[in-house]
Parts: structure tokens; C-alpha cells; sequence
């Protein structure tokens, strides 16, 4: 069974007088522990896909379902607990809350969990660690790089420890050097810590990363999923 | 509790403006505390008088004056036991500009009937006996740094001339409502002074039983019905009423402009909480998407609103209570026993709460109802 299910998903936008269809019936299956990049043009449904998939929207019609979760059928309450345990979310300008330092934005999911203070920090470390930003804990997001803020950004995607990671455009905003950075760090959680990653770039060397490419146009998807042959082929 | 760290965090983004919406809401409350205690001050005043104590004034008015001969017919009825007179004087003291409350009365009756005005023995019959002795409130010596002996010259308004007085006591009232900063001195040498012998302001009337007041204030009344100068007598707390009342409108004045003042500062408290939220609308999105709840959310923006209404209702309300005592306000002589009450300091409280749901329920609101993908779309 696959992690995520889009079955006969329908999304249209009210844009004034005018109806957007965005989706007319998508169906696709991403599979637990695949690093999959969604690509397409401006407009193709690439990041409203991804909204569907974090439950941040609600098709018109079909079924969306995350480990097993209808994630189109639940309340907004219960979507917003479901996300705390379930999804990790970076975007492409950051998004750190720049009154709080690195450690303090990684720690905002845990805040959400039962765990004890104690236990968050531990948590909190280990992420920043696994980023390669045990030393900037302390730092406010205007104290760090892009690559940096971006990388905490991935830190407090992942400190739950969540189902799947989703990232729009992640390295849109940074330089050639940085985004390499965030790519190969991508490329890591996903190999050494089997974490489900799903990533919507317009960058054909950032989609070169995944193992798996998915072509979003007008909604529909064009081709068959590209199977990366292996890490060598990276 | 770990939520706090976020509310606080978010408060310091905007330093100033935070300081100076607390300031604002401290300051509206500091005047709503204060106007408050006016009203209050004067309902406690108009309160004060004792049961069995009566006061008769010239019917037409009390600058109209009555004739001395009135006080053995009063003696004299049936259930009165004992009659003291007073009249209102009115000089100022030092440049002319510095008032505070003084009138001649009998020494020995007035003294008699006002058990409130407490001083040591010697120092009271050296007042009695002193034609020309004052006897002051003890605020009036931290005030002017007095001392007993000392000369102390008025400038009489009604009455002109400089009127000088020798201090022969110094009281201190049982009851903030008598007022610790009056000067009082001899009926007898006012009378001298003005040439003016046999007429007093208004008498003071000691009755048995303070359940025979209405019948005997109307038997004195009946008594001068048909003379020179008819009387109006009632209880003294009626007495101080009329005073207050005659604050009536001043009372309305205030409480509305304390209403306006409150009300213009939940503007400016509204305004800024709105402004802190809409400039983090995307902030907002980023916490819902992280797994924020709406009503968690909704709670955080409201606490938020609270901290700064809250905070500002400490130190207005707080500084309100504290400053006063410590100046020793009241209000010039007019608003003897000046104090901030439980009361209003309740009522602030109330009018904190209102203000925190008032200026952080829209706000509030807003951030809860938010949609995530609009507002994201405002700042990827």
C-alpha cells in the first residue's frame, strides 16, 4: 500500500467570475521512504498538490490519503493535529519566526506533542546536529545565511519525526552553492533515515536528486513516474 | 506554560510600540482609578456625619447667615441636647493662592460635638482659651512645616485684611471625612474682627435620638417658619449630600470623560493588536501549517492582548493606588479622605478585561479563521 493516495482528485479555484480547474481527476500513489520531485511549469498544480497532500487544502472531489489517513475527509481541528504528528513542511522564502532563535523555531512542533522539556531539547539537538547546525542553536534567522535558515528550516520539518516531508521549491531562493547544501542534506534524510521526502522544484538538477520524478502539467500528470537507477546515477 | 515563551517573544518584536500601548492602557487606567475616586471620595464624604447630628441653615441658602439668638430656642425643645454654631470663612494663606479650608466656630460646644477631632487635652484648652488661637489639621504642619505657637496670618476674602492666629493644636480626625487640613478659630474674634456680633453660618444640633430627627428638625424649622430668617435643618450627612450634590454634574462630568478616555485608549489598543496580527499574517499560516490549531491560536493572540491590558491595568491601577497615599492627596481640602478603593480598583480590573477581550478578539478571531494557502500565497 502506498504511503500517499490521490484517487480521482478534482480542484478548481473561484478566481473572480471565472472557475479554475486545476485537477480533473489525478490519481497517483507515492511510495514510504521514496524521495519523489513533482515538477511542472508555472501553474501546472504543483504546489496545490502539495498543499493536498499537508492537508493545508481540500479537494473539490476524490480522496486524499497519508499513512492511511483521509486526510480530505478531516475537520480543520483535526487536520491541524494531524499535521503536528504527521507532516513536515519547509517553503521556498524559509518562513523562520525571526523573534525566535534556531533552536526555539525547530522546537514550535514539539510544543504541540506531550514531550517534556527535557525530551524536546534532546530532540531539538539532534535535529539541528543532523543539519549541521549544532553550533547556530542560539542564532535569530537574521544572524544566519539563507543556506542556514533554510537548513533550519529542514530541522524543524523533521524534529517530529513526521510521516512525510514536503518542501516547496527549497532551494529557489538560494545560491548554487546552498542549494547543493540542501539537496545533498535531502538526499541523506532520505538514505540514511528512510524519510518519505516529496519536493515541488522547478530546477531540473534539483529534480535529479530524487529517485522518483513526477511531470505536473494542467493539472495532469504527463508521463510516467522517472525512476532514478540508483544512487550512482546521482 | 511552554506556550508563554512565544507570546513573550512576539511582544518584544515591537518593542515601543509595545511599551507605548502599555503606557497608553496604564495611563487610561491610572485616569479612570483617579476620576473614580472622585465620585467615590464625594459619596464617602456626603456619607460622613454623625446620626445624631443636625445641621440648621438660613432657609434662602447657606451664605444667607442666621441671627445667634436662635441657639437658646433651639437648647431649649425637647430632645436636643446641645447646639454649637460655625461660619464659613474662606481666607487664603502665603501669595494669596494657597487655600485650604478654615471657618470660626464656638471652640468649647463645637469641640463637644465632634468627638472625630482628636488632639491632646493641654492643647485643647489652650485653643479654648486663646480669643486669638487656630487649631489646624496635622497636615497643614507637613504641609507649611508649622508649629504649635506659631503665627499664622490668613488673607481674608470675604472678609478682608490679614487675620493672624496663633497655632494652639493640632488634631488628627478618626474619620478622613472631617479632613486634616482645615484651620478652625474663635466665633468670638471673628465676630470682633467684622463687627459684626450675633450672627452665625449655620448651627449644629446634638439630638438624643437619632430616630427623633425628622420630627425635630421639622419642630426647628416650624419654630422660625414666620421669622426674619426662616431655617432648613436636616441631618448632617444631608448636609455634606448637598454638598456632594452640588459636585452632581462634576461627578457625570468625570465618569464620562473616564468612559471617553478608556474608550480612546481601546482604540489605540485595538489598533496596535491589529496591526501586530495582520503584520503576521504569514507568521500565522506557518504555525497552522506546523500544526497550530485554530483555537490555540485564537488563545495565543488573546493572551497577547492581555499581557498589554493587563500589564498597563498594573501599573495605572497599581501606580493610582500607591501615589496618592504617598503625596497625601486631597484634592486642596475638597476631597478630605482622598483614596483609591477596593472598589474601583475592581472595577479597573474589570474594565482591563474588557479592554484585553475588546482590542484582541478581532484579532484573535482573525488569526483563527485564517486560511492557510491564502495567506501563505502572501508570502512565498
Amino acid at each position: 500500500m502506498a504511503l500517499v493516495e490521490i484517487r480521482d482528485v478534482y480542484k478548481s479555484f473561484q478566481r473572480d467570475t471565472q472557475r479554475i480547474d486545476v485537477f480533473s481527476g489525478l490519481t497517483l500513489n507515492i511510495e514510504a521512504g521514496s524521495f519523489t520531485a513533482l515538477m511542472g511549469p508555472s501553474g501546472s498544480g504543483k504546489s496545490t498538490l502539495l498543499n493536498l497532500i499537508a492537508g493545508l487544502d481540500k479537494p473539490t472531489r476524490g480522496t486524499v490519503t497519508v499513512g492511511g489517513a483521509e486526510v480530505s475527509a478531516m475537520t480543520a481541528g483535526q487536520l491541524a493535529a494531524w499535521r503536528a504528528r504527521n507532516v513536515g513542511f519547509v517553503f521556498q522564502s524559509f518562513n523562520l519566526l525571526p523573534v525566535l532563535t534556531a533552536y526555539q523555531n525547530v522546537e514550535l512542533p514539539l510544543l504541540l506533542t506531550n514531550l517534556s522539556k527535557r525530551d524536546r531539547d534532546e530532540r531539538v539537538k539532534i535535529a539541528l546536529d543532523v543539519v549541521g547546525l549544532g553550533d547556530r542553536a542560539h542564532h535569530y534567522p537574521r544572524q544566519l545565511s539563507g543556506g542556514q535558515e533554510q537548513r533550519t528550516a529542514i530541522a524543524r520539518a523533521i524534529v517530529a519525526d513526521p510521516t512525510v516531508t514536503l518542501l516547496d521549491e527549497p532551494t529557489g531562493q538560494l545560491d548554487a552553492k546552498s542549494s547543493q547544501e540542501v539537496l545533498t542534506l535531502l538526499q541523506r534524510l532520505n538514505d540514511e533515515f528512510n524519510k518519505t521526502i516529496i519536493i515541488v522544484t522547478h530546477d531540473a538538477h534539483a529534480a535529479e536528486r530524487a529517485k522518483t520524478t513526477l511531470h505536473l502539467e494542467k493539472g495532469d500528470l504527463i508521463e510516467k513516474p522517472r525512476v532514478a537507477a540508483a544512487v550512482g546515477s546521482r | 506554560m511552554k506556550y508563554l515563551r512565544l507570546v513573550v517573544a512576539n511582544l518584544g518584536r515591537h518593542k515601543l510600540r509595545t511599551i507605548l500601548t502599555i503606557l497608553s492602557v496604564a495611563l487610561a487606567l491610572f485616569l479612570f482609578a483617579s476620576l473614580r475616586s472622585v465620585t467615590t471620595t464625594l459619596a464617602a464624604t456626603a456619607q460622613f456625619g454623625g446620626a445624631r447630628r443636625l445641621v440648621t441653615l438660613n432657609a434662602t441658602g447657606l451664605v444667607f447667615p442666621l441671627p445667634l439668638s436662635y441657639v437658646n430656642r433651639i437648647k431649649g425643645m425637647s430632645g436636643v441636647t446641645g447646639v454649637s454654631w460655625a461660619n464659613w470663612f474662606g481666607g487664603r494663606y502665603g501669595d494669596g493662592n494657597t487655600f485650604f479650608a478654615n471657618f470660626a466656630v464656638d471652640p468649647e460646644s463645637y469641640l463637644a460635638m465632634y468627638p472625630e477631632i482628636v488632639l491632646p487635652d493641654s492643647e485643647k484648652q489652650a485653643f479654648i482659651q486663646d480669643r486669638t488661637g487656630a487649631l489646624i489639621g496635622k497636615r497643614l504642619i507637613s504641609r507649611y512645616g508649622w508649629r504649635l505657637g506659631q503665627n499664622v496670618t490668613l488673607q481674608g476674602t470675604i472678609f478682608p485684611g490679614d487675620w493672624t492666629f496663633t497655632i494652639r493644636g493640632v488634631y488628627t480626625p478618626t474619620d478622613p471625612a472631617v479632613g486634616d487640613d482645615v484651620l478652625i478659630f474663635h466665633h468670638e474674634y471673628f465676630d470682633e474682627r467684622i463687627g459684626r456680633a450675633g450672627i452665625v453660618g449655620w448651627y449644629i444640633v446634638e439630638i438624643a435620638d437619632a430616630s427623633q430627627a425628622p420630627q425635630i428638625a421639622k419642630s426647628i424649622d416650624d419654630m422660625f417658619r414666620n421669622s426674619s430668617s426662616p431655617t432648613k435643618t436636616g441631618t448632617e450627612r444631608e448636609f455634606q449630600a448637598s454638598f456632594a450634590t452640588m459636585w452632581g454634574n462634576v461627578s457625570f462630568l468625570m465618569s464620562t470623560i473616564g468612559l471617553a478616555v478608556v474608550f480612546a485608549i481601546l482604540l489605540v489598543t485595538a489598533n496596535a493588536m491589529m496591526m501586530s496580527a495582520r503584520e503576521r499574517t504569514g507568521e500565522i499560516a506557518v504555525l497552522k501549517t506546523v500544526g497550530f490549531s485554530d483555537r490555540l491560536l485564537f488563545v495565543l493572540v488573546l493572551v497577547e492582548a492581555g499581557a498589554l491590558a493587563l500589564t498597563g491595568a498594573v501599573i495605572g491601577l497599581g501606580g493610582a493606588k500607591l501615589l496618592y497615599p504617598a503625596i497625601n492627596f486631597n484634592g486642596a481640602g475638597f476631597l478630605p479622605g482622598f483614596k483609591v478603593t477596593t472598589s474601583t480598583l475592581i472595577v479597573g480590573g474589570l474594565v482591563a478585561v474588557g479592554l484585553m477581550l475588546a482590542s484582541g478578539l478581532v484579532p484573535a478571531l482573525r488569526a483563527a479563521r485564517l486560511p492557510i494557502v491564502q495567506a501563505l500565497r502572501h508570502v512565498e
